[in-house]
């Protein structure tokens, strides 16, 4: 084996193994500390890329979107097709038209952007009808007590008590940092909870169902808090948003 | 291949640098990581997923291509066609002394290199590394059910801290072999010149041919 070397005989220190060993060993406490270590970086590093004017840095994984779906794809519907419907414990089932959405008075929400996986975008602003608005257009009924909310390709499911549900950071969403909201981000409508964590922000909005009791959604199903409020669950320790 | 040691150094034959086991793997694990770096781009990135639409499929294929990644280099290694394979794989292990007056840009000049230099060995190492790191973070990701939730946040992270680095260590080698075109040819076809070998890598062209590197002045 001596020969196998291809350094003319010399052995040499195995320093390729230790590299090898060392990164798997940094990326396994990476893992474990993960969570920490880039809410970390969101709050030190993040300010930083912001105001990067060469965009640069705006490559680095920190304060931007991740594009989460629980399906393989992103549903696709245009605004012409687009309906929210409105049902449950209400005097008056809706069915709206965007138009008809868009028609309601606007309401604008500037906040930062907290997602549980860690990822945090910094003063995003949104534009849509609050959602206490929608729900007195219907006109909910007394023994509702939370709202219930599906995607319009039936996939994915949210909720919220009544009370949670008629704050004014509550929003149907239609618009993004001043671009109508793109399929990728929810469009042509979503939920936009302010607040909360973001998977209780339900892209791709098809229908609101006023319930008498909280049903847990999609991802509380799957372990996370059904009450997911920015720095006050899921075991995190985030600054509000 | 074994030392002509009479002809002069223009007519000496040249050297086999990979047997073509080792080209085949270097090859479909670069198609690979080509793969995976675009998608995964596309993935990440929102201007590029405007762009690239079909968010399903270019998902479909990350997924399916970044599992695919280490079956090459696995294939090659385990099959008893990879003994060259293997064994360059022990020469990047390896460092000696030489390695590290290589990194030192003061000292790169007096460095007498074995086959690989100290670069090629970080690169390969890292690059070997980020495999096995891309394919548990990405499964924890994509099935993440069994897990702790908290991994979740942890593979996100790691995943997307070594794909820069995977990234920025795609486009060095890139770089480094459009510099050297002899060396990024002999990836293709497998041989290299002598004189290639003497003059950039002594101590394998000592070993390889039996022959003193030095015997001739020859510009470094």
């Amino acid at each position: 084996m001596g020969n196998d070397t291809g350094n003319g005989g010399e052995r040499g220190s195995p320093v390729g193994r230790r590299v090898f060993l060392g990164l798997i060993g940094l990326g396994v406490v990476g893992v474990a500390t993960g969570a920490a270590v880039q809410g970390w970086l969101e709050r030190t590093v993040a300010p930083i890329v912001g105001r990067d004017p060469t965009g640069l840095l705006s490559l680095l994984p920190i304060g931007r979107f991740r594009i989460y779906t629980v399906t393989g794809g992103l549903p696709e519907r245009s605004r012409a097709d687009y309906r929210l419907r409105v049902r449950g414990l209400v005097d008056e089932p809706l069915d709206l038209s965007f138009a008809e959405l868009t028609s309601m008075p606007v309401t604008r929400v500037t906040r930062d952007f907290q997602c549980v996986t860690g990822w945090r975008v910094p003063s995003v602003q949104w534009a849509g009808v609050r959602l206490r608005d929608v729900l007195d257009r219907a006109g909910v009924q007394s023994d509702a007590n939370a709202v219930r909310f599906v995607s319009f390709d039936g996939a994915y499911t949210e909720s919220l008590t009544l009370e949670q549900a008629r704050r004014d950071d509550m929003l149907v969403a239609y618009d993004l940092e001043g671009e109508p909201l793109s399929s990728d981000h929810g469009g042509p409508a979503r939920l936009y909870v302010a607040p909360m964590y973001g998977y209780k922000s339900c892209k791709w909005l098809g229908e609101i169902e006023l319930t008498a009791r909280v049903e847990p959604g999609y991802w509380e199903q799957r372990g996370y808090d059904v009450d997911a409020w920015v720095g006050r669950s899921n075991g995190r320790d985030d600054s509000a948003t | 291949m074994t030392g002509a040691s009479l002809h002069p150094p223009e007519t000496e034959a040249d050297l086999e640098r990979f047997d073509r086991v080792e080209r085949t793997v270097h090859w479909a694990t670069a198609a690979l990581f080509f793969t995976v770096m675009f998608t995964g781009a596309a993935l990440y990135a929102g201007p590029i997923s405007a762009l690239v639409g079909r968010r399903e499929l270019v998902r479909t294929v990350h997924v399916v291509a970044g599992l695919g990644l280490p079956v090459p280099l696995v294939v090659g290694i385990l099959g008893r066609w990879g003994a060259n394979l293997r064994a360059d794989l022990g020469r990047i292990n390896r460092w000696i002394l030489d390695d590290r007056v290589w990194l030192r840009r003061r000292t790169r000049d007096r460095a007498r290199l074995g086959k690989f230099n100290a670069g090629q060995k970080l690169n390969a190492t890292f690059l070997g590394a980020a495999i096995v790191l891309m394919l548990g973070t990405g499964i924890i990701m994509k099935w993440f059910e069994p897990f702790p939730l908290p991994w979740r946040t942890g593979a996100t992270f790691v995943h997307d801290w070594v794909a820069l680095g995977v990234w920025i260590a795609v486009i060095g080698h890139v770089a480094f072999a459009m510099r050297d075109p002899e060396a990024l040819a002999s990836m293709q076809r497998g041989r290299i010149s002598a004189r290639w070998a003497r003059t950039k890598r002594p101590r394998w062209y000592e070993e390889t041919t039996g022959n003193p590197a030095e015997r001739l002045k020859t510009p470094r």
